[in-house]
């Protein structure tokens, strides 16, 4: 059906069209300009998923229902690693700073428990959560943990916002991640004032951080005993 | 060779690519027929002209959301530009003058980058200066620039309506997915801004407001009565059809770790109160 040297192009266009993240608009161009078919018909051929570390345990599943479980998971960290600040406050907290903390507590746990309940039979189990890197004793510990969990939190659902396909949860993750961001500045003000929203937060496009799946849960895998199976998420 | 692989591959840069192939059952039935009929060599061909068909005026509307985002900067920008350049207005010597400066410069930075997407994608950008705006919104704000506190007020709400302007146009972006990653940057930044400027009204020198907390709890928690149409609707506590307080949640809490969205026409009534 194809001469070998017609083979030959196609694959080079192959692994040009794969590693050059089409964007819609030049997608558009492509689309309409005909001679892009070959390309995009050897792309449509093309399967491949690598997650090391990542690919086998607590399997978070498939399309919308893998990035709910995904998000559920965040969750349950976040709300495992306050409860257990809050339980027991390092000495001579604040009330104040208290307060805020159970609020943030309070936030992520109800987090959890509506993914809990709109995943229902799809829910992934209780993670096994490691906190053994941070001090509960010791302010600092803790506000720099609490820092690290809620801007990952932010660039998970930034990033995850364009894998669902389902526009109610789309608008749900959109009413999460920005009580996230209220977190991430809050946290930041309490460890210095002023770093709501520094240039370790945003960029100098005025862009707040957005991470992959894979990306983010590489760095919460530290936190994790029970490992996460995450080779079933969509990626794009 | 898949058909429907090569439509996975599209749907990756275009989530809508079935709802473009309108109406889908048709568009495939067409596609089908038309494949068997012509030589292989000449797929692309009857893809191209497929896929054109499909995507032939479908630009507008996230153009039409990337002016009205950038509207909203434009007044936010202009906003925080104003209150820098009025002598007196924000406290010298203090950690507010860093803040509201690192503030400005990331609304002007979502200026530049909506100017630059706009045009980018073949629209006309909304174009605004200073002279544009009435801060005082008809009246409303007399003193948003000799009074402290008041000024801190305004930019709460400005705040507080933009995360909700944005969260409100994520469904609208589905079918560009770089373009909704990009809002969604910026959209959790608009939320660190609120974050901080509801810390700073607590402080004496912003109005002492001591019950403010960084988040939105219940329906109107500005203390701003004039502001109610910015935060209509954030004391929902139903979300995905489950009450949040039946988990056994409060119900400021169930309201906090929510916000909620407010719909493009919502957020252009409030702004009009500050265009001339």
């Amino acid at each position: 059906m194809k001469s070998l040297q017609e083979e030959k192009e196609v694959l080079l266009q192959e692994s040009g069209i794969l590693t050059a993240k089409l964007q819609r608009r030049s997608f558009l161009q492509y689309a309409g300009a005909g001679v892009a078919g070959v390309a995009l018909i050897a792309a449509g051929c093309k399967k491949d998923k690598s997650t090391p570390g990542l690919d086998t345990g607590v399997d978070l599943g498939t399309g919308d229902i893998g990035i709910l479980n995904y998000a559920y998971a965040l969750e349950q960290l976040e709300g495992a690693f306050y409860d257990a600040v809050v339980k027991s406050p390092y000495a001579n907290i604040p009330a104040n700073e208290l307060a805020l903390l159970t609020d943030i507590r309070d936030h992520e746990l109800a987090h959890r428990e509506f993914f809990k309940k709109a995943l229902d039979t799809s829910a992934i189990v209780g993670l096994q959560v490691d906190f053994s890197s941070i001090n509960f004793a010791d302010r600092t510990s803790v506000l720099n943990a609490a820092k690290g969990f809620e801007d990952l939190g932010v660039s998970a659902y930034n990033g995850a916002g364009k894998l669902i396909k389902t526009l109610k949860y789309l608008e749900v993750a959109g009413k999460i991640v920005s009580v996230e961001a209220r977190h991430a500045a809050l946290i930041r003000d309490l460890i210095s004032n002023g770093s709501f929203a520094d240039n370790t937060a945003v960029d100098a496009n005025g862009l707040d951080g957005a991470l992959t799946p894979i990306q983010v849960l590489t760095k919460a895998k530290v936190f994790l005993k029970t490992a996460i199976n995450a080779s079933n998420l969509p990626t794009s | 060779m898949n058909i429907i692989n090569i439509l996975e591959e599209i749907e990756k840069v275009d989530g809508e690519v079935y709802e473009r192939l309108n109406p889908r059952r048709a568009a495939m039935k067409s596609f089908y027929g038309f494949g068997s009929k012509v030589v292989l060599a000449a797929l692309p061909m009857a893809l191209g002209s497929m896929f054109k068909k499909a995507y032939g005026q479908t630009t507008t509307s996230v153009i039409d959301v990337l002016n009205f985002a950038l509207t909203l900067e434009y007044i936010e920008y202009n906003f925080y530009q104003t209150g820098i350049n009025t002598a007196g207005l924000i406290p010298a010597g203090t950690p507010a003058v860093a803040a509201i400066a690192n503030i400005r410069d990331h609304e002007l930075a979502h200026v530049n980058l909506l100017k630059g997407a706009i045009t980018a994608s073949g629209g006309t950008p909304v174009s605004y200066t200073a002279a544009s705006f009435d801060f005082t919104a008809k009246g409303n704000f007399p003193t948003v620039f000799s009074d402290y506190p008041t000024f801190l007020a305004v930019a709460q709400v400005f705040e507080d309506t933009g995360v909700r302007a944005y969260k409100g146009q994520a469904g609208n972006l589905m079918s560009s997915p770089s373009v909704l990653q990009t809002a969604l940057q910026i959209h959790s930044v608009e939320a660190r801004h609120a974050s901080h400027i509801r810390q700073m009204r607590k402080a004496p020198a912003g109005g002492g407001v001591t019950a403010l907390k960084p988040w939105i709890t219940g329906a109107n928690d500005s203390g701003v009565a004039a502001a109610a149409a910015s935060y209509a609707g954030e004391d929902n506590v139903t979300q995905l059809g489950i009450n949040i307080p039946g988990l056994g949640f409060s119900v400021n809490a169930s309201t906090e770790a929510f916000d909620e969205p407010l719909t493009m026409p919502q957020v252009l009534s409030i702004a009009s109160l500050f265009i001339k």
